[in-house]
């Protein structure tokens, strides 16, 4: 029973690590799919979206707005706001001119804006990491055994609900709308979808955005479950998101809440049973597996290559 | 004709406009609020409006420029590129212009303006270029997209200190045992991912190149972990120590050689020996070419389902390609180790082979003579740029971007094909 317990309570910590790194992966399937490149500066969006909570957080307080659900929202929607203007300008910028060139070009304009956003937050905010005190506080003892109390804290619980909502809102944007039907022309055909009218710049920049915005809700995750953030989060958080989006099939979106939920769990699981040094060789491990034996991820379909 | 210059001209306002909005919305947060500890750990935000608005005006007057005189600028640099103008000589001429960058790196040691940091500074330089000559085999050639080389300048790093300090081998007996050991590294990482395509390929080495970090930090009773390892044993000449006191029974170099003691020397041993090191993998991958693996790797890098129907194994093409990267990186690594006299995991992070894969990229991915150029810009530059240091890395990753949107092929011009099915092949080979 004890260790029923011990397992309960690796599963909710491990679900909600890795509903981070979902909303993170979602980014990254999302540009993968329209325009076949990996968006390597996708975890700084990240970190960049934590700091923009941590800074919206501030300025609230600062102004004397206290009541908690407002508080949220408005951090919330600041915090998307301004990392989604970080999503569109990277785009704009850094890959937008490279579109069409050979594909390591844009991989390395890719790592060099990584570098350049992580040592730009880094000067102007500062190397130290930036604590916050607890904003949302309290919990739930779900069940005791033997001692060891498996809790759920109502972090955790807000943390699955707006995954949830925002996944619910997400898919139904891209199956049912208009801007949804667009991006999935521009992914199946981006020279026959600009023929019947779509705006291909416009959508593959609206799609950054949207990257963008994911990674701020998981940015800003992550200020409110670690309450602490410095400049250097969104390399491994990056890398492990893109392990998940592998993981799940580069390219599907279900599948890249599939790989987030795995990774998180391997996470946590490996940090409780193995070891917590090796943790992250856990989940790289685990990706090599999944790319020998099933290169196309879990969900991902098989790409036939032409000649 | 005046309408369409002042059409322009607004359309290069408006645009300027709105550039400089987007990047003042971007500043308000990052630069314009810092978070900042306003005693008693807690946090606070000390606006500085200032620089927002500087950081606006700057995007503004940046972006008018570049609208306004996008045609002027094509129109001057007419048909051809002026850069394309000023490389083509150097292209033309490759054979004697790397003779004389040859000779001119023998000489340096000894002009009279080589102190210790010009040779320290040439020293690390050749090291990044001996990275780059090894990763252009894996990248350059065989087209397969590495992103985790710095693990195999980690594991030639660390046996070379773990073999010299154990054992007490002498350099040239740890280097090919360095090198071998990475060479077999590389094998076991690429045998199961070598049959992924690109893009997979570089996270799994991404991947692993952490992998081999985090080991390194945590296996206390090999690496020392994060303390590192430290009194490698120093290079000899030939068995004669660099030492001003040598200990009993044995010559020192400057005793045998008559001279006064100079720590330079040292310095200049290490810097010919890792001209030599670089020189031998530049070497050693241009005969590659011309052999028929070699050609296999380029036909593979082209076009890999072609390369299958004509009978090559791919996997085992690429598996050579990688192995042989692998060994040069190990052998830099133990360069590395005996250079420093102390290795930590410290120095073997991502952006290490991010720094690599850059030279190799902006040199023209295969061209032996852009990696030479690249090293020299991304190494060199930073270097002289030190009192900057806080703006280094930043710098650094912008000139990466932008280099790659002005240039995206890389620095040097087109690389010639090694062998041609018509004309003349002889004329092949690296640029």
């Amino acid at each position: 029973m004890e260790e029923f317990a011990y397992f309960a309570q690796q599963l909710i910590n491990g679900l909600t690590l890795g509903a981070i790194y979902g909303l993170i992966a979602i980014g990254y399937t999302m540009v993968y799919g329209i325009i076949g490149m990996i968006n390597f500066a996708h975890g700084e969006i990240y970190m960049i979206g934590a700091f923009c909570t941590v800074i919206a957080y501030l300025a609230l307080s600062a102004l004397g707005i206290g009541f908690l659900p407002v508080v949220l929202l408005i951090v919330l929607i600041a915090s998307m706001f301004f990392t989604s203007a970080y999503g569109w300008a990277v785009e704009r910028v850094a890959y937008r001119p490279l579109r069409g060139s050979f594909r390591l070009a844009a991989l390395i304009s890719a790592i060099g804006m990584s570098i350049a956003l992580q040592n730009f937050v880094q000067l102007s905010q500062g190397a130290r990491n930036k604590p916050v005190q607890p904003i949302i506080k309290g919990g739930y003892e779900l069940f005791e055994a033997n001692g060891f109390a498996v809790q759920i804290s109502s972090i955790q619980i807000i943390i699955w609900v707006l995954t949830f909502v925002l996944m619910a809102v997400f898919a139904t944007v891209i199956g049912k709308t208009t801007l949804g039907r667009q991006q999935r022309s521009c992914e199946q055909d981006r020279t026959m979808a600009a023929l019947i009218g779509v705006n291909v710049d416009r959508t593959i920049s609206t799609t950054f955005m949207i990257g963008a915005s994911l990674a701020a809700v998981a940015g800003m995750m992550h200020v409110l479950y670690y309450g602490v953030v410095d400049f250097y989060i969104g390399f491994l958080a990056g890398l492990k998101a893109f392990t998940a989006a592998v993981l799940g099939g580069i390219g599907s979106l279900p599948g890249a809440v599939l790989g987030g939920l795995l990774i998180g769990l391997i996470e946590a699981f490996w940090s409780a049973y193995f070891s917590i040094e090796y943790k992250d060789v856990g989940a790289f491990g685990v990706l090599v597996l999944v790319l020998i034996f099933r290169p196309s991820g879990l969900l991902g379909k098989p790409e036939i290559e032409k000649v | 004709m005046q309408n369409s210059s002042e059409n322009k001209l607004a359309f290069a306002l408006k645009s300027a406009v709105a550039a400089g909005l987007v990047a003042m919305v971007l500043a308000v947060p990052i630069i314009g609020l810092p978070a900042v500890d306003i005693g008693g750990g807690t946090l606070g935000l000390e606006p500085r409006w200032m620089h927002v608005g500087l950081a606006a005006i700057i995007v503004f007057v940046g972006r008018f420029l570049l609208v306004s005189t996008a045609d002027k600028r094509a129109a001057m640099s007419g048909d051809e590129p002026l850069f394309e103008r000023m490389v083509k000589p150097v292209a033309q001429y490759s054979k004697p212009i790397g003779l004389l960058v040859v000779i001119a790196a023998i000489a340096l040691p000894f002009m009279p303006f080589a102190n210790r940091y010009v040779v320290d500074v040439a020293t690390l330089t050749l090291i990044y270029i001996m990275l780059g000559w090894g990763l252009n085999i894996v990248v350059g050639l065989a087209g397969l997209l590495d992103l985790g080389y710095v693990a195999f300048y980690a594991v030639g790093a660390y046996s070379y200190a773990l073999l010299a300090i154990h054992f007490d081998f002498s350099f040239w007996i740890c280097l090919p045992m360095a090198g071998a050991f990475a060479a077999f590294f590389g094998v076991i990482l690429g045998f199961p991912v070598l049959r992924l395509r690109g893009d997979y390929l570089a996270i799994v080495t991404l991947g692993f190149g952490e992998m081999i970090r985090i080991v390194l930090i945590n296996w206390y009773d090999v690496t020392k972990g994060p303390d590192g390892l430290s009194s490698i044993p120093r290079p000899t000449f030939f068995g004669l120590p660099f030492k001003r006191r040598p200990p009993e029974g044995i010559e020192s170099f400057h005793q045998y050689f008559g001279l006064d003691y100079s720590s330079m020397h040292r310095l200049i041993f290490l810097y010919f020996l890792i001209l030599l090191l670089a020189l031998v993998t530049y070497w050693f991958s241009n005969r590659m070419r011309s052999l028929p693996v070699g050609r296999a790797w380029e036909a593979l890098r082209e076009d890999e389902i072609a390369c299958r129907s004509l009978g090559i194994n791919a996997t085992n093409t690429k598996l050579t390609a990688f192995a042989v990267g692998a060994m040069f990186g190990g052998f830099a690594g133990s360069f590395f180790a005996t250079r420093q006299g102390f290795i930590s995991p410290e120095s073997f992070v991502f952006i290490e082979s991010a720094v690599i894969l850059a030279i190799v990229v902006l040199g023209g991915m295969g061209s032996q003579f852009g990696v030479v150029i690249a090293s020299i810009f991304l190494i060199l530059l930073p270097e002289i740029f030190r009192e900057l240091e806080e703006y280094r890395m930043l710098a650094f990753g912008a000139g990466m971007v932008l280099i790659m949107v002005w240039r995206p092929q890389g620095l040097s011009i087109g690389r010639a094909p090694s062998i041609r099915l018509h004309g003349d092949p002889g004329k092949g080979g690296a640029s």
